[in-house]
């Protein structure tokens, strides 16, 4: 509504003047008539304009583009400061998980070096046991061996002696046999026992 | 319509006449737009700078954009010395722009298609960076005047040619905003002449070319506000960094 009154206003008064004006001559620009006003009203509007802008405008929308860019780099920062703190988080976490696989590591290498040694200590006592038991038996299997010719020999005199008493009818000494089966026993003796 | 397509220059008093002496500062047409822009100015960058959302909305995006641009155009030609100046060229750049831009409206006035204005505009730009370059460099400041590297004997000439130059700046710098605007309304109230007196007949080739002139106009209007403002701050540079 304002604008409208406004413009008519303007629009009336161009009506209005340009009937009279229409005769002047040449440009209206070199007619010093409104010089003064022109000037005077240039200064009064010109300088309100300035002192206006320049002591409250200006200041604040400075003070506007500089309190957003603070803003943003505030922002910009935290952001920043974030972003550190997460990389820090995330060095601990790994290293929390790079020790506790090393403790793992540890704690398996530990148990297989018991398993181990209960192992070998069973192994060695078990190696003990048996060499035992190979001695006892090598030690009856010796005692059975030398004990085997004194009874072969025996057998072989008590054989010789019954022979002779069938093939001759007569008893011979005891003694005189005992000692040719020994005295044989003795030269062939390799030949069947071995050693 | 008038046919004369200077008529659109005309200024006019609104409301009575006031005299203060000798002078008459009656409240014109042109105070209007001065007025009219000033405020849209204040309005538009007021409402930008009210709240500060994480998130601009598009008020508060227009006027960042607005002083990043100004800011970022006076770092890259005149460097962070001029820091002190950026409210009065925002200023400066807001106000030209924004009476282009109303005078792109029709049947409105623009501001700066009068001599007058552009002038004190301008030579209020050249006084003050001359008393600067005077305040910060004594009178250092008239080596601006000897280039470095020139044959003494061609000396004299350049030091007038450079002198000529220096004082014409206000000239040079008011003449082209003022001759810009004045040159592309007239041009598009001849077309729209055209329009009218062609009739529905003949009257589509000027009304094409008065569209198209009218997106140049607006380009022309952003432009000559932005040649305004980085000329004030190469200016500005010569006083505050002295190069020769």
């Amino acid at each position: 509504m304002i604008k409208k009154i406004f413009f008519q206003s303007i629009f009336l008064n161009f009506f209005f003047i340009e009937v009279f004006a229409a005769e002047s001559e040449g440009m209206p620009q070199l007619n010093p008539e409104f010089w003064i006003s022109q000037i005077f009203w240039l200064s009064l509007t010109f300088g309100i304009l300035y002192i206006v802008l320049s002591k409250l405008i200006l200041p604040k929308i400075s003070a506007n583009l500089e309190l957003r860019k603070s803003q943003i780099q505030e922002n910009i920062e935290a952001a920043e400061r974030l972003r550190e703190n997460s990389e820090i988080k995330l060095k601990e976490y790994d290293s929390i998980i790079l020790d506790s696989k090393s403790k793992a590591k540890n704690i398996f290498k530990d148990a297989r070096e018991k398993v181990l040694k209960d192992i070998n200590f069973k192994k060695e006592t078990l190696d003990k046991q048996i060499n035992e038991e190979i001695q006892k038996a090598e030690k009856e299997i010796e005692i059975l061996h030398t004990g085997a010719r004194d009874k072969i020999n025996k057998i072989a005199i008590e054989t010789s002696s019954q022979l002779l008493k069938k093939l001759i009818g007569a008893d011979v000494n005891h003694s005189s046999i005992s000692a040719i089966v020994n005295d044989l026993s003795k030269k062939n003796g390799d030949k069947y026992y071995g050693n | 319509m008038a046919a004369n397509p200077m008529t659109q220059f005309e200024v006019y008093r609104i409301g009575p006449e006031i005299k203060i002496g000798a002078f008459d500062i009656s409240f014109t047409n042109a105070s209007l737009f001065m007025v009219v822009s000033s405020l849209a100015i204040l309005i538009i960058f007021n409402l930008g700078s009210k709240k500060n959302y994480m998130f601009p909305n598009k008020i508060q995006l227009l006027a960042e954009l607005s002083f990043t641009f100004v800011s970022k155009m006076i770092n890259d030609t005149a460097g962070s010395k001029a820091k002190p100046y950026f409210s009065f060229i925002f200023s400066l750049f807001m106000f030209v722009l924004f009476c282009n831009m109303f005078g792109m409206i029709p049947y409105t006035f623009t501001v700066t298609s009068h001599i007058i204005v552009t002038f004190v505009l301008a030579s209020f730009i050249f006084i003050g960076v001359t008393i600067i370059g005077f305040i910060k460099h004594g009178f250092g400041y008239l080596k601006l005047f000897v280039p470095s590297g020139v044959p003494i004997v061609l000396l004299p000439l350049i030091v007038v040619i450079e002198i000529i130059s220096y004082l014409s700046r206000p000239i040079s710098l008011s003449v082209r905003l003022f001759a810009n605007m004045m040159a592309g309304h007239t041009m598009m109230k001849v077309f729209g002449g055209f329009v009218v007196s062609l009739g529905i007949v003949g009257g589509w080739l000027p009304l094409s070319f008065s569209v198209a002139l009218t997106g140049l106009e607006i380009l022309v209007a952003f432009l000559q506000a932005y040649v305004f403002a980085i000329l004030t701050c190469i200016y500005l540079n010569d006083a505050l960094n002295l190069h020769h």
